[in-house]
């Protein structure tokens, strides 16, 4: 009983350590004063220069835009994969597609910024949304490949061929069989691909150029300059924005009984 | 019937070849030029002078300090989760953290670590006084781990969940104490955790590039903050290339010993 106390408080420990920085950020964006420290009376100031700061609600528009596409052309692409890689019999090739789906899932995003640096300008591509979409749809691929890969591997094979003895074609098996039994993934993979896409900086910095910019290109070329208290004013904000999110994602996880996909965000 | 899954493949593979191949194939290549474009192999010779030799040993020495303190936090942390009531639920708030822009965490910690911040107001009132802490290699390394805690935490819970629980009961039943328990059997049992944890963290500690300019100013170079300064600021990108070639073959061997099971 003793040791369960002890657990308690280093839980507790844990837990104030993690969303200290959090709330401390949220704190002081009401802070009038100015600066991260010396509270000196409430204001909604900050506030109001994030939503007076048109060039700001531009780049987080440029950031939803992007995200939102990449996670469709992605899940399509993703969805794509994972039949590929089910339909391959050969335990060999098997093996290797999926070694180099996950090729990108463990590559520092340092190598997969100079990587794809390096494509774009040889492929005469310039640097700007076009480039930060396409590196976000190539590196949330294999992760809705990831999620929607096991739900294919649950389902029972002789689904399909009771479809294919009652006549049903390849189109048929896709969209009345196949599709509707691995939404769960789908969904999931859609959602890891927005969330990916939304909290990448280190990718998006190397392929951005000049011009356009994201959200969080935007918070780190602020932060460089130092302390503004309109960036913890759009943290508060986005921190809600966040949670509504996990609360949705947490009930419509529960439905299907694992918590698909929760790896968080290097 | 071969022509349909022809049909998934061919996209599938095309992006294989575009977004996987190419751009790693693109990076070896790119490491045999120097920054007039000219054939050379002098980046390597010059990979293997004592100043990028102490840079690479000094990151790595970094990444292993952030990789051993988040496990030793992280370990009691899964352990003690597992214990709890609604412990999904608790697991999601040691996530949630995650989903917050790393940026803005690293941002809050210019705040807390500042010279008036929370972190000195403290040592103050405790009477140690105020203390230079940021852009110190103290402030980079806990930065680093506080971030990486819930890359740890999440496969080692996820290892300790699948344990059986009869064969702790066993071998305490055996007159095992707890900690002869854990060591011989909750631990290796669980190495499997540990290890994918170890992965997701110390290969982003080679290379993170943002922590260390935001938190350590230019006290700590990684080889992260090697590549991104080559490639964006003085554009040098065979030299750049190199040491990404460097890193994929050290991510390359960290996940052959650490197993790459998914």
């Amino acid at each position: 009983m003793r040791r369960m106390k002890w657990g308690n408080v280093y839980l507790i420990f844990v837990f104030i350590i993690l969303y200290t920085p959090i709330f401390y950020l949220l704190f002081y964006s009401f802070n009038s004063g100015g600066a991260m420290y010396d509270f000196q009376g409430f204001t909604l100031e900050w506030y109001q220069e994030v939503f007076q700061d048109t060039r700001l609600l531009m780049i987080v528009l440029n950031t939803l835009i992007v995200a939102l596409l990449s996670a469709l052309i992605s899940t399509v692409l993703g969805v794509v994969g994972a039949l590929a890689i089910y339909y391959v019999k050969k335990r060999q090739v098997k093996n290797a597609l999926l070694t180099l789906n996950n090729v990108l899932i463990v590559s520092p995003d340092v190598i997969i910024g100079a990587s794809f640096l390096i494509l774009f300008t040889i492929a005469g591509i310039k640097l700007g949304f076009v480039s930060v979409l396409l590196s976000h749809i190539a590196f949330s691929v294999p992760i809705v490949v990831l999620m929607v890969l096991p739900k294919l591997q649950e389902m029972s094979p002789t689904w399909v061929d009771a479809a294919r003895d009652l006549g049903a074609n390849e189109w048929h098996i896709l969209t009345k069989v196949i599709l509707p039994f691995i939404t769960p993934g789908i969904f999931a993979g859609f959602f890891m691909a927005l969330t990916y896409s939304l909290d990448d900086f280190a990718v998006t910095f190397f392929v951005t150029g000049n011009g356009f910019s994201t959200l969080s290109v935007e918070i780190y070329s602020r932060a460089r300059q130092g302390i503004s208290l309109s960036i913890n004013a759009l943290s508060t904000l986005l921190f809600l924005f966040t949670v509504l999110l996990v609360i949705g994602y947490y009930f419509m996880s529960r439905k299907s009984s694992r918590l698909y996909g929760m790896w968080g965000r290097k | 019937m071969n022509s349909v899954r022809n049909v998934y493949l061919f996209p599938y593979v095309l992006w294989i070849i575009l977004c996987v191949v190419a751009p790693i194939g693109l990076i070896v290549y790119d490491s045999f030029f120097d920054i007039e474009g000219h054939w050379t192999l002098e980046n390597y010779t010059k990979f293997f002078t004592p100043v990028y030799l102490k840079m690479t040993l000094s990151s790595f020495w970094y990444a292993f300090l952030i990789t051993f303190f988040s496990l030793l936090i992280a370990y009691p942390t899964a352990y003690l989760l597992t214990k709890t009531k609604h412990k999904q639920l608790w697991l999601l708030m040691i996530i949630l953290p995650t989903w917050v822009n790393l940026l803005l965490k690293v941002y809050a910690f210019l705040g807390i670590f500042g010279t008036f911040g929370l972190a000195n107001a403290v040592l103050s009132t405790i009477g140690i006084g105020t203390k230079q802490i940021l852009f110190t290699d103290f402030s980079f390394v806990f930065v680093s781990v506080y971030i990486f805690i819930p890359f740890m935490v999440l496969p080692i819970f996820n290892a300790l969940e699948e344990l059986n629980p009869s064969l702790v009961d066993a071998a305490r039943d055996l007159g095992a104490s707890a900690w002869t328990t854990f060591r011989r059997v909750v631990f290796p049992l669980t190495l499997d955790g540990v290890k994918a944890g170890c992965q997701a963290v110390f290969i982003p500690a080679l290379s993170l590039f943002m922590i260390t300019r935001l938190i350590a100013g230019n006290r700590v170079i990684t080889l992260g903050t090697a590549i991104e300064e080559h490639f964006l600021v003085t554009q040098d990108w065979g030299m750049g290339a190199t040491i990404a070639v460097f890193l994929i073959i050290v991510m390359a061997l960290v996940v052959i010993v650490t197993g790459n099971r998914r």
